[in-house]
Parts: structure tokens; sequence; C-alpha cells
């Protein structure tokens, strides 16, 4: 086991926990976001860069300070590690100048697209990037590709976190979609247009932070907060069968993995429950899904609204300082 | 003149083939330490020598050696990195041309130290002449009983592979580099885990300069101790220094470390003077990634000290009023040079060249090229400059390996010792956009 101060926060985790988890088991808002960072996925994380925190004392034996910045999806805690997130304004300003980075070349075409109201890129922009823009060149664009009857690649809205890829590496057969290219010009893509054609392709869609992966099935049907989202499972011979359906009225109109407060999905779900089962009749329904994410989605709830109640109570000082406004 | 001990031979004819080779004392480290030594005195000797890796950093070597991990029964590697592809430097490109045995000899000693039994010279993919060249040297040496099963009777054995790669920057980074040999895309790794523990298939690998391995047959003939007697202070031994620009005698010269830069640059043993006897502008004095130094701060630094040819002098003063040694490449501009341009030229370069997997240098180095561009073709505004200034700042430190940092510290630099430059091409955009128009005003002063 190993004991880390997180933000001021003491927190036990074993041996080769990485920070971010670490600090997840904090939970509340110390936590950093992380874009391209997936549990489910080995190998994930490190690409993105907004998980970066400050770790300001490596370990009981050796106290120095690492000299930059650090991922924390990537970086095994050391027993006595000392790490500041929100606490340290150098944190706080390459997260911002990160945040930038991501913006500039993404259309911001939020109002036409339908990861809008649970889209990561939304979420930590809203949180963490400036109001302003400094970018005046065009932005890189891409045409859509279709990858079969199910799924459209709009790379333009690609963030290059290569979830996607690690998703097809590790629950598909036959990966035949990559990152071709390199730089900014890099992308994701089949090379020859080519369908992804898999039981579980679909989950490319659920992994994906951003709206580059969208399901066809859905695509313009409505808006992600006026949908219902619904707790049903199915005796499914391929997966597990529990999913989280969207409904609006009696409709379904879209079913999706369940996932967590961090949108990482619980379990995968195959196809045939994803694009095939659209009638409430193939579904026994739980309940009404709990939405714990900080998010619009959660905002329009018809439940009594969720409190972002601590689960640290008495959060010491040091992680309630006000930051100079930007 | 100097000591020269990599390029002693460099100018017998047929020293690229193992005959000649050997009647000038070749392979005579390879008999030594596999016959009279134990790997551990081989890397003693290293050690002890001080030598310093010549692809940049300047990590000592012994050090390096030593860090790597020796579980039982997982084999070791040890990787040539030969990706030479920064904007300036030739020195391996030419070393290996002209004595591909001087490496393969280095290999072989290297790998006896380490305990390697295959090992790998990872050569950039444009240079496919070179790769011909090594391949027939390794089919000597092979021939002659030097590679392969039982080399010299010693009982130790190793195979010597040449791979190259497709001709990216990006894979000249060790990680990336061992990516691509594995036949991946050569994308960084995460760091930890390092490749002393965990490398090339796994498995704890040592990835070393061309120039650091070929050195290491000397420190093995004549002792680490006569090598740290060359040079000056912890810069030991002697370097390859490839020249270019506005020189009267561009080209590769080995030099002792701790020679001064002025020297360096007028003597006619080495660059002999600027071009038609103009004024000196800027040096860049380690490769197109490491910081530019206006001509007041290259020949002495901010304390009014000569500077030297080692790593420490160089540096000395760190970012503000100092750069880096790193691989050598020795780029000296003259007055009629044009510092935006040349900054545009460099930010295109790893524009290009960014591997794409992370979100600061994919973004970032597009970002600067396309306002420096702006700047050198007369659209510029005045914020423009602290906009590169902070562009920069957002991508040093932030990536996941050193790309970032290269591609952000020349413009970062040359904005602040050059800033008036930029000013003048944002003031004066229809003079700034004139074929051969230069900036001719006074260079920043520094407040060290």
């Amino acid at each position: 086991m190993a004991k880390i101060t997180f933000d001021g926060i003491e927190v036990e985790v074993e041996d080769g926990t990485t920070i971010l988890q670490a600090a997840r088991k904090i939970g509340g808002h110390v936590v950093p976001p992380a874009m391209c960072y997936y549990t489910p996925l080995k190998g994930s994380g490190g690409k993105c860069r907004v998980c970066l925190v400050k770790v300001t004392q490596g370990s009981a034996k050796d106290p120095r300070p690492m000299p930059k910045l650090v991922a924390s999806c990537i970086t095994p805690v050391q027993d006595g590690m000392v790490v500041e997130n929100t606490t340290n304004e150098d944190v706080l300003n390459a997260r911002k100048g990160i945040v930038e980075m991501l913006l500039i070349n993404h259309p911001l075409d939020c109002p036409i697209c339908d990861q809008a109201g649970e889209c990561d890129l939304q979420d930590l922009s809203y949180e963490h990037g400036v109001s302003s823009i400094r970018y005046e060149e065009e932005r890189r664009t891409f045409n859509k590709i279709d990858l079969g009857p199910y799924i459209q690649l709009h790379m333009t809205r690609c963030i290059l976190c290569y979830r996607c890829v690690y998703t097809a590496d590790q629950i598909t057969d036959k990966r035949i979609h990559g990152v071709l290219g390199r730089g900014d010009a890099a992308e994701i893509g089949t090379y020859i247009e080519n369908v992804i054609d898999n039981d579980f392709s679909g989950n490319v869609i659920d992994v994906c932070p951003v709206g580059a992966l969208t399901d066809k099935t859905w695509r313009f049907k409505n808006r992600v907060w006026f949908t219902k989202p619904m707790d049903a499972h199915r005796d499914c011979p391929t997966c597990s069968g529990k999913v989280t359906l969207w409904t609006r009225g009696d409709e379904v109109l879209r079913v999706t993995a369940r996932k967590d407060q961090y949108n990482e999905v619980e379990e995968f779900i195959c196809n045939t429950c994803r694009f095939d089962k659209k009638e409430t009749k193939d579904w026994t329904i739980e309940g009404p899904r709990h939405i714990e994410r900080n998010s619009v989605i959660s905002a329009n709830h018809y439940e009594l609204p969720v409190l972002n109640v601590p689960i640290v109570p008495n959060l010491p000082n040091s992680t309630k300082k006000n930051l100079p406004q930007h | 003149m100097g000591i020269k001990i990599l390029t002693e031979h460099i100018n017998v004819p047929g020293i690229e083939t193992l005959e000649v080779y050997r009647k000038h004392g070749g392979y005579r480290s390879v008999e030594k330490a596999l016959k009279t030594m134990t790997p551990d005195e081989v890397v003693e000797e290293v050690k002890t020598s001080g030598l310093r890796g010549r692809g940049g950093a300047g990590f000592p070597a012994g050090m390096k050696w030593s860090f790597l991990a020796k579980p039982e029964g997982v084999p070791r590697y040890l990787v040539c990195n030969a990706d030479e592809s920064e904007p300036g430097t030739f020195k391996d490109r030419y070393f290996m041309e002209k004595t591909p045995h001087s490496l393969i000899e280095g290999m072989i000693t290297s790998s006896y130290a380490l305990g390697a039994n295959t090992s790998y010279i990872y050569i950039r993919g444009e240079l496919m002449f070179v790769l011909r060249i090594l391949e027939k040297a390794i089919a000597e040496a092979y021939a002659a009983g030097l590679l392969g099963k039982n080399i010299l009777g010693s009982g130790y054995d190793l195979d010597l592979h040449v791979a190259p790669g497709g001709g990216a920057y990006i894979c000249g980074e060790e990680t990336a580099l061992l990516e691509s040999l594995e036949g991946k895309r050569g994308n960084p790794r995460n760091k930890p885990p390092f490749p002393a523990v965990k490398g090339l298939f796994a498995s704890p690998t040592v990835v070393n300069n061309v120039e650091t391995i070929a050195s290491v047959p000397w420190i093995v003939n004549n002792t680490g101790a006569e090598y740290a007697k060359i040079g000056v202070g912890r810069s030991t031994g002697t370097k390859l220094f490839s020249c270019s620009g506005n020189i009267n005698k561009p080209g590769v010269y080995e030099i002792e470390l701790g020679v001064p830069v002025e020297e360096f640059i007028y003597s006619d043993e080495y660059c002999g003077g600027i071009w038609k006897g103009k004024q000196l502008k800027a040096v860049v004095p380690g490769g197109s990634s490491v910081p530019i130094l206006p001509a007041n701060l290259i020949t002495k630094t901010a304390a009014g000290e000569d500077r030297l040819m080692t790593y420490e002098s160089l540096s000395d003063g760190g970012f503000v009023s100092g750069s880096m040694l790193g691989s050598g490449a020795f780029i000296v501009f003259d007055e009629d040079q044009c510092i935006v341009r040349n900054t545009w030229n460099y930010a295109r370069f790893y524009h290009h060249e960014s591997c794409g997997q992370c979100s600061p240098c994919r973004e970032g180095t597009g970002w600067m090229e396309k306002v420096l561009h702006r700047i050198e073709y007369g659209h510029g505004h005045q914020q423009d400059i602290d906009l590169l200034v902070s562009v920069a700042k957002q991508i040093e430190g932030n990536t996941i390996c050193p790309l970032g940092d290269a591609a952000a510290w020349p413009v970062a630099s040359a904005i602040r010792h050059f800033r008036d430059e930029f000013e003048w091409h944002i003031k004066h955009p229809k003079e700034a956009i004139l074929p051969g128009a230069v900036y001719r005003g006074q260079v920043a002063t520094i407040e060290a």
C-alpha cells in the first residue's frame, strides 16, 4: 500500500495505482480531467495531456520534486508522494493552454453535433478553457467517412485520443482502422474505405470523447438532454445485455452501454443490442438511469437534482484557494 | 591540432575495407575486451572516461550503461541510434560512410560490455547508400569471425543487424526508435518504464548515438583515465561537429572539447571565418532544436568569460543567455540572414515532423508555423510576438517526448534575442517581403 497526499488530502491506495486513480478514489472536484485515458482499455492514456499534475515530492525515500508536470493517468504512485492539482497555479495554467490547443482545430459545431450535451471536450472547455480564442487561421477539415451501416466518422471533430483504436484492438478480432499520417495531418481511418464489421464495433462510439464517431441510427434524431435515460437489460447471447436506453415518450431513440461518472463504460455491449433492439418490448426496464456526471444531461434530470456532495467532508483550506481569473 | 580519436584514419584510402582497417589498428579493442576483460570492467572504463552521450542530451554513457536492468533469462539489447535527421547534423553519416568498421568495432565492444547477444543499428531511411556500406562491412566482419558465434574463440556470440527507418525525425527519439524497430508506428512511448528496464521487445535496452559507441574502442584500448584527460572538466574527449552556414570551410570537424568558440569560427584550422568576410550575426551551436545565440553571446558568456566548445560553457546562463551543445550541428548565420525566415523554417520542420500523438505538440507546432509564416510574409500583428512566446510556453515541458521542447526552444530564443527584428517585420511589412530584405539594427542586449 502507498500513502499519497493529493491536494492536501491523504489517501491510501495499492502499489502501482496511477495518480489519477488515486485522485478518483478521493473524488469530487480535485480529480484531474482525462480525455484519452480510459480505465477499461489497456495502454490508453498519456496523449491528451489535460491530466497533468505537479509532483512536489517524488516519494518518502526520494523527496525531490519531479522536474516537469507529469501525466497523472500513467504515472504510478510512490509511498509518500505529494501531488498538487487544483492547488497549483502552474498546473491550471498548463491545462488551460492544453485545452486551447485541443480547441484550435476543433470545429465548435456543437449546435449541430450529436455529442453535444454529453461531450467530454465541451465539459472540459467549460471548466478549464478560456472564453476567447487566439487562433485566426483556417481550421483543419476532413471529409466525413462512412464506416459501414452504423458508424459515421467525422474526423474534423477528432482529438486523436486513440481510444477507439485501443477498443477495436482489445475487444474485436480484426482491427481495420487506425491512425494514418502524422502531426496535425494524422487521422483515424481505414486507409482504403472499409467497413468496420464486427459484433462489438459499436463500442467505438461509446468511447469517443467527442462527436467524431457517431451512431447513424441516432444521428439528428434528437438532442440528448431531451431524452430520458433508462437502465434496461435483456438476455443477450453475445454480451451482458446491460444497457442504458435513451427514450422519448415510448420511443427508444438510442441504446448505449452504461457509463459511470467519468464517462467510462461499465460493460461493453454488442451491436445487436445497440443498433437492432429499438423497441421497449425488447427490454426489461429497471428504472431511471442515475447520471452522476456534472453535465447538462444530469441538470435536466426528471429525478431530484443530484447534489455535488463532497465525498471527503471538511476539505482543507488549500483546496479552496481562489485562483486569479484570466 | 588536437588529438583525433574518431577521424584519425578517416582519409586513409580503402579504410572502409576490413583489411586496411585492421592494418591501422582496427578491432584491437575487441581482442582486448573479449580476451582480457570482464564486461563489468569495460563498463567501469567507460564510466571513468566520463564519455557523454553524443546524440544531444549529453547524459554520461557509463551511467546509462550501469542503469541497465539485468534480470535472469531475459535478453538485453544494444541499439545504435543512427537516425540522424536534425537540420544541420551530418556527422554520423560522414563517419559511417567513411569508416563503417569503427562503428562495428564499437558495437561489438559495447555489446560485450552490456551482455547483449543481438544488437541493432537503426539507420535513417534516406541513408540507404550508407546502409549498404555498413552491410558490406558487417558481412566482412562475419567472414573474419568478428561477428557471429564464438567471436575470436572467446565464447561470446553477437549478431549485428542494420535496420532502416522510414525517414521520420521522430524515430530518432529513443522510444519512438524502439517502436519503429519493432515494426510499429514510430510514436514515442510514455516514460516510465525507461528503455533500460523495458525497451526493445519489452527487454532491457540501451540506445546510444553512433559517435558514443564509436568512442568506446579507444577507451578500451587506452583506458578511460586517458580519455578523461582530454577535454575540459566534465566535458571529456573529442566530439565531431557538423559545421554549416555562412562559413568559409563547412564540414565535419573533430575537436577536443574545450576549444574557444571564437577560435573555432575564425581559425583556419576549423570553420575558417565568415564567408566573404561578413559580420557574424548568430549561431545555433547544437542543431536546430537548441536556442539560437546572437554574436555577442556566442563568443562570450553573459558574465564576460570566453565561451568554450563544451557542454557546460555553451549552456552557461541557462536559456536566458545560453544554449546547448546538443548533437554538435554548428550553424552560423552572417549579417545577411533573416532570423524570422530561419525561425519559420525551423518551425515548419517541427510541424512536419511532429508525430501527432500528444495534443500540445500536434496542434502547437502547426500554430507556431502559421503565425511565423504570417509575420514573414507581411501579415503579422503586433500581438503575434507575445502569442508565439505564449504558445511556445504551452508546448514546452508538457509533451511526451522532447520534440515539443525542441520545437518551442528555437522560437522562444529567437524572439528573446531578436525581438526587434520580429517587430520590424510587423511594422514594415512591405519592406520585409522584398527579396533579400534583412533587418540590420542593433542586436538585443541581454540583462543577465
